[in-house]
């Protein structure tokens, strides 16, 4: 009678701690789950990435502008590419020009997104230095372009019926890597 | 009828002698450090809790004296005589200090005042009496919960001492510890005290948690469905789960925290491609089923008493069972709407309205069946029942202001400024501690076998009742008109009502002060209790046995009859 009210005991506290371990390997599997949902969903605006170039053009006129921030560790002066106008759809190339402002080789790295948010579903890049470290030496300037087409579907969105501009944004940090 | 509490319960109280005790009691020491019994361990976690609490009102004390005239007036000389800094230095130590003592007053009351009452001393106590268990499931796991608590407050109270922004001392990031903040913003270790605390306070909870599911899903006496049992177990039961399935996500995101601090990942830094805004998101799946945790047992407790001094068994006792199952439901999936202006979309948005509404349905059959509870009833307005019946009405208000927050475009403007103060502070401060205030006037007498002077005891609800409103009332204005959270200092046109609101503190710290004396004057006095002080609306199982209890109890299993329907 008490063995078994014992393994009865032990049976449910085996599956409440069997909850426990679950749903803590549950937040750390919601890290690239999280990732992944960014990307498949545009979530945050993050950005699609393309193979294939755009469709076709529509009527429907897109002014996208872009930005760019420094972490204060990364002693890069960035300017970002002019705004560009056009109709959705085409394709454009635009480029980013970062300065090593230093004396010393100075490594940093780059992320994104657009605002409005929801416009990162149809935000389609073919090229860009997303995620890659880039190392400058003293003082030297590089270019660094960007390919990227607004998808069409836009238009089928009625959320984003009222965007006219859509902001692409590049935050430059500096790498973990950096040694000296 | 259909209602289950344990009026039809044919318990078995006889074969206990009062006097003599089980020759292997263990004595002195020994019998508290090395316990196994649960109503040591419930005495055991009220006076940690209470003790805490004190800390934890000490040191919104001297926030309130800060905020009581705009400018700073203490804790730069505060900064000064604790850290031995001077002139503009202390000034920036001073601000920062606010910031430390607003975390740990937060930490200490949710994590080592509030929860241990609750979850740790009146479920442990209380819980296996109602069901009719001669203790826990697991005795010795219910020790070590408790003793992990001590050492967590101890944390928590070093990482005061210790180094949190560059030259500055305790962690100033907020209970909420959002990163970068969290990260970069306070790199030296008091952070890392703070989460480590965080880490074993969350190890105790979800130990003591497997516990009492166990003890209630396996231990409940001959006759006992689950829809007899009372509602406090009932809320118990629901709480735990709670703790179990929430902990933990708390515990992985802190540990990230911790990894990003300390070993160079990126989880939450968007340099490595990380995303603060994912700590958010964990730590308000967490954060917001704990404010239930904090205030599902006091639930629990409000219905006994509110049938008890009523002389009527609770209205709608399943619809009251079920309602505790929903708010702990819905808790999972409305964590968001902390997050409205972190640029969630509007679709996502909109469902976190629309969920946090939901969340007022079951309350409002709370709130409903209690009132209705008390129609017709033969009402007595002893001790337990006023602090029950400013629960419902506090709760009430607390709950309408949750409400009006849960609108995403209000929270646009009220968004961490008082009115969100305001708000926590009528569910928990108000709400939660009124219910605990409630269950210990009421199970005082079982607990130590002695009454104390009501007479006093009402002083000390009427005047805690006046300050805690005089606190909170005015930080509704103070949040409408602007006024953002956690800064030290404030434009001159919000001084009326700060100051109203350090006065209301000043009354609730008296009434304190009341609380101790009642306290002190019961054991004095030692007026005998008797084994029910509350006659006839009394009607669950710890009643039937003495007052205290014996050591052991029920060496005969009650037999709940099954026509209690």
């Amino acid at each position: 009678m008490a063995a078994t009210a014992e393994r009865r005991n032990e049976k449910v506290a085996m599956t409440l701690a069997g909850i426990v371990l679950g749903m803590t390997g549950l937040a750390f599997a919601s890290v690239p789950l999280y990732q992944l949902f960014c990307q498949v969903t545009g979530y945050g605006g993050t950005t699609q990435v393309a193979t294939d170039a755009p469709k076709g053009v529509i009527d429907r006129q897109m002014t996208v502008r872009f930005d760019s921030n420094i972490d204060s560790a990364l002693a890069w002066q960035v300017t970002p590419a002019r705004p560009v106008s056009g109709q959705v759809g085409a394709l454009e190339t635009v480029t980013y020009r970062a300065t090593n402002t230093t004396d010393k080789p100075l490594t940093g790295m780059a992320v994104f997104n657009v605002v409005p948010e929801k416009a990162g579903y149809y935000f389609n890049k073919m090229e860009c230095f997303c995620f890659t470290e880039q190392t400058l030496a003293p003082g030297e300037t590089v270019d660094m372009p960007i390919v990227f087409f607004v998808d069409p579907e836009i238009d089928q969105n009625h959320d984003l019926d009222t965007v006219r501009e859509i902001t692409l944004s590049y935050t430059f940090y500096a790498s973990n890597t950096e040694g000296s | 009828m259909a209602h289950a509490e344990a009026a039809h319960l044919e318990a078995e109280a006889t074969g206990h002698d009062h006097l003599t005790r089980d020759p292997d009691t263990p004595r002195g020491w020994r019998r508290w450090v090395y316990s196994t019994n649960h109503k040591d361990i419930g005495i055991m976690y009220l006076v940690f809790s209470i003790f805490a609490g004190v800390v934890g009102a000490i040191l919104s004390g001297f926030m309130r004296m800060e905020l009581q005239e705009p400018g700073i007036q203490i804790f730069h000389g505060l900064a000064a005589m604790a850290y031995g800094v001077e002139g503009d230095s202390a000034l920036d130590a001073g601000k920062h200090m606010f910031n430390v003592f607003t975390t740990a007053h937060a930490l200490i009351m949710v994590f080592f005042a509030v929860m241990p009452a609750t979850m740790g001393g009146f479920a442990n106590y209380f819980a296996p009496l109602q069901i009719g268990a001669p203790d826990t499931a697991f005795p010795r796991i219910n020790n070590i919960a408790f003793w992990l608590l001590p050492p967590a407050f101890l944390l928590t109270v070093l990482s005061l001492f210790f180094e949190g922004p560059a030259g500055m001392y305790g962690s100033g990031g907020g209970w909420t510890i959002y990163p970068p903040f969290a990260t970069s913003g306070q790199p030296g270790p008091a952070m890392d005290f703070v989460i480590l605390s965080l880490h074993i306070a969350g190890a105790s909870s979800i130990l003591g948690a497997i516990n009492l599911i166990t003890t209630i899903l396996n231990m409940r006496a001959p006759g006992m469905t689950l829809h007899k049992m009372p509602l406090f177990a009932w809320s118990v039961l629901v709480t735990a789960f709670l703790l179990l399935l929430a902990l933990p996500v708390l515990a992985g995101a802190i540990t990230m925290l911790l990894t990003d601090r300390n070993f160079g990942t990126t989880f939450f830094n968007p340099a490595g491609g990380g995303d603060p805004i994912l700590f958010q998101h964990l730590f308000w799946f967490f954060g917001h089923p704990e404010v239930y945790i904090m205030i599902l047992p006091g639930f629990g407790i409000i219905s006994h008493i509110v049938a008890t001094f009523s002389r009527k068994p609770v209205f709608g006792y399943l619809a009251m069972v079920y309602a505790m199952v929903a708010i702990g439901f819905i808790g999972f999936v409305v964590w968001a709407h902390h997050m409205y202006t972190t640029g969630l979309s509007l679709d996502v948005q909109r469902y976190f309205v629309a969920a946090t509404m939901v969340i007022a349905v079951p309350t409002g059959v709370k709130i409903f069946s209690w009132i209705a509870t008390m129609w017709g009833g033969s009402i007595t307005f002893r001790t337990p029942m006023l602090w029950a019946i400013g629960f419902i009405f506090l709760f009430t208000v607390g709950g309408v202001t949750g409400v009006v927050l849960a609108n995403a475009g209000a929270d646009r403007a009220l968004h961490d400024t008082y009115y969100v103060v305001a708000h926590f502070h009528y569910v928990l401060s108000l709400g939660a501690v009124f219910t605990m205030f409630a269950g210990w006037y009421y199970w005082y007498p079982k607990m130590f076998g002695l009454m104390y002077n009501e007479t006093l005891a009402n002083i000390h609800f009427w005047v805690m009742f006046v300050g805690v409103n005089l606190i909170f009332f005015p930080q509704h204005f103070l949040g409408l008109a602007g006024m953002p959270r956690r800064y030290i200092d404030y434009p001159d046109a919000f001084a009326l009502w700060n100051r109203v609101s350090s006065i209301g503190y000043y009354i609730t710290f008296v009434s304190l002060l009341i609380f101790f004396w009642v306290m002190i004057e019961a054991v004095l006095k030692k007026r005998r209790a008797g084994d029910n002080p509350w006659g006839d609306g009394a009607t669950t199982l710890e009643w039937t046995l003495s007052s205290p209890p014996p050591f052991h109890q029920f060496s005969t299993l009650p037999r709940i009859k099954s026509d209690a329907h």
